[in-house]
């Protein structure tokens, strides 16, 4: 053969071998697949032990039209004929990049119970073996190598970290100016006008004769802003025994409802006026949304009580229960976190306490040195996120982008 | 009979404040089966409450009418709501109520035909009020009130095609406003609720806060 041939079949071949790997199509029209590499699995950090993680590096044949199939099986040898994941081969990179990983949690055991039709109760866990295989049409094409993972439950979450280290480090900025409230009682907080008008709204209420009705927001008792108004409730339940007025506390949740008749009857109770509580007066006045306002609106209408507190998380029926309480001349006080409904507390009542003052309402209140430091260190808190958000923005905006991941929610 | 009242609900806050904030953190199936049973016990504890709301309502109502007090007349449509809301859905269909709940009794007609209707009526009315508010605050009496009034007249504008007709900016101006300054002002209010949020539960997990127990301090 002369060198000219043998340099044309060299081109030849060399043209063979490029052209296959850009348009692996085989000769039957198929296309030829090249199984991906570095395919691992590992029990997934911090889960609860149910999951195992999957990663491979991406296959040079992958295209819109190929699949990555991942079979498990419960032996080394198989077999292996349960599918545990199937993903489009463009689809699931790591980090949700388009790096050439993809990255996949499967639950084995909820895999193999939903292939065999009943629950799995077996509280061993076992190990568990995977195959990867990347098909299209009928032709696939599997790896190599068997990989095992046994999942294990972690006992600390590590995404949330950051997370964790900001709760201590709030609890010992709270617990510093407790201690420091204890020491230095006369703490100075800002005047909220709306709590400084409740002694006037109950005067009123008191030389009017009418009675002052609290109007509990929609959420249960795991709601935290239930949990403040209760507090506040219990304040204004003090005060209004002692100025021998009546109260009238209207509640959605029966929870709600019967921990606002204890809060309510020992306050009578310290106050000293045992005798003027009245366990009707705190009622339940319909447990859905709007026949809670029919409800409501007509107390109000009915009965003109001289004051209305808003007290709680509201959602639609704001607007309508502060309307009809300004339309009956009533002084208006409400306190919600729900900054959808603030414009029209604002809008309509006479005081409207803003987000967190709702929380430290119940302090203001009682003027009590303790639950006063701790306004201090909420304050302090809010000054710390402030000046993060500042020198974060800065840093970031400067390219320094790691202050990004010490928020990341985890 | 303080420390039934006080020391006991004290404690309980405590414990079970640390353990569901520890939990938060671990992610391991004991942990996560705790806050299953702890989310049962308020479901169970919820059930019960359901029959302390039912009496509630019951015993004023019927305090009402037997005071004959302004207005027990509609006291007795709460009986009579109440009474034959029961009633179908005891009857449940005729399959009563120790078989599944039957589709197209006369409970459900009467939940989509009686209660759906007027949780609609009740809802459709805050569109009258929302007007009635917005001509007090729109009264630009202030600064404040006129800033308001001014943001509030280029939102609607840019919302609604008339404003495209009368100027292109109006939806542009309006999505800055709602996405800037308005974004801004509900997440400075979302830190502070969060920061206020965390505040109590610690007090009320250290015992600081004992207002939810009753009574001052």
């Amino acid at each position: 053969m002369s060198i000219k041939m043998s340099r044309f079949f060299s081109l030849v071949i060399s043209f063979t071998v490029v052209f296959s790997y850009a348009f692996p199509i085989s000769a039957a029209g198929e296309k030829v697949l090249i199984a991906p590499t570095g395919f691992e699995a590992f029990d997934t950090p911090s889960d609860d032990g149910k999951s195992v993680s999957l990663r491979w590096t991406a296959s040079p044949s992958a295209s819109i039209d190929t699949e990555y199939v991942v079979f498990m099986s419960e032996n080394k040898d198989g077999p292996f004929v349960t599918e545990a994941l199937r993903i489009n081969s463009l689809t699931m990179y790591e980090d949700n990049t388009h790096s050439r990983s993809h990255y996949a949690e499967v639950d084995p055991e909820k895999i193999l119970s939903k292939e065999s039709g009943r629950k799995n109760n077996k509280k061993e866990k076992a190990k568990h073996f995977f195959k990867l295989v990347i098909t299209s049409g009928s032709s696939a094409m599997a790896t190599k190598q068997i990989v095992s993972a046994f999942p294990e439950g972690d006992w600390f979450n590590w995404k949330k970290l950051n997370n964790f280290v900001l709760m201590v480090s709030f609890v010992a900025l709270l617990l510093f100016f407790l201690n420091h409230a204890k020491k230095s009682p006369n703490l100075f907080i800002r005047k909220i006008s709306g709590l400084d008008a409740i002694d006037e709204a109950l005067g009123r209420a008191t030389e009017m004769g009418k009675p002052a009705l609290f109007v509990h927001g929609l959420n249960g008792m795991g709601s935290i802003s239930t949990i403040a108004a209760v507090n506040i409730l219990g304040r204004i339940a003090y005060r209004i025994a002692e100025y021998d007025t009546t109260l009238k506390v209207s509640n959605i949740d029966p929870i709600v409802m019967s921990v606002s008749q204890e809060v309510v009857k020992e306050s009578y109770l310290e106050a000293g006026r045992p005798d003027a509580y009245v366990e009707d007066n705190i009622f339940l006045a319909a447990s859905e949304q709007f026949p809670y306002v029919a409800a409501v609106s007509g107390i109000m209408v009915r009965e003109k009580p001289a004051t209305n507190f808003f007290m709680g998380y509201f959602y639609a029926e704001s607007l309508i229960l502060a309307e009809t309480g300004a339309n009956t001349g009533a002084i208006q006080i409400a306190a919600t976190d729900s900054y959808t409904q603030l414009p029209f507390f604002i809008t309509t009542c006479d005081y409207t306490l803003i987000g967190e003052e709702l929380y430290a309402a119940s302090a203001y209140l009682s003027r009590e040195p303790l639950l006063l430091g701790s306004l201090r260190a909420q304050d302090v808190g809010k000054g710390v996120l402030i000046a993060a958000l500042v020198i974060g923005t800065m840093l970031v905006t400067c390219g320094v982008g790691f202050v990004k991941y010490l928020f990341m929610a985890g | 009979m303080n420390f039934l009242k006080r020391t006991i609900p004290l404690a309980i806050a405590f414990i079970m404040g640390v353990m569901m904030a520890f939990q938060y953190y671990v992610p391991h199936e004991i942990s996560q089966s705790l806050l299953k049973v702890v989310s049962r016990w308020g479901i169970t504890i919820g059930g019960f409450a359901v029959f302390l709301g039912a009496y509630s309502l019951f015993h004023l109502h019927m305090t009402k009418i037997r005071r004959k007090l302004p207005g027990w007349g509609y006291s007795i449509f709460v009986f009579l709501g109440a009474g034959i809301t029961i009633i179908f859905g005891l009857y449940n269909g005729g399959e009563f109520f120790w078989n599944d709940k039957q589709e197209g009794t006369m409970f459900e007609w009467m939940y989509f035909n009686v209660q759906v209707p007027a949780g609609a009526t009740m809802f459709s009315i805050l569109a009258f009020f929302m007007a009635s508010a917005a001509y007090r605050t729109f009264k630009a009496r202030t600064n404040e009130a006129t800033i308001l009034l001014i943001a509030a007249i280029i939102v609607m504008l840019g919302r609604v095609p008339i404003g495209t007709m009368i100027s292109q900016y109006f939806p542009i101006v309006a999505d800055w406003i709602m996405s800037v300054p308005n974004m801004a002002a509900k997440r400075g209010i979302l830190i502070g609720v969060s920061i206020g949020a965390i505040a109590t539960s610690l007090k009320i997990i250290f015992g600081i806060e004992r207002a939810y127990l009753g009574g001052g301090d």
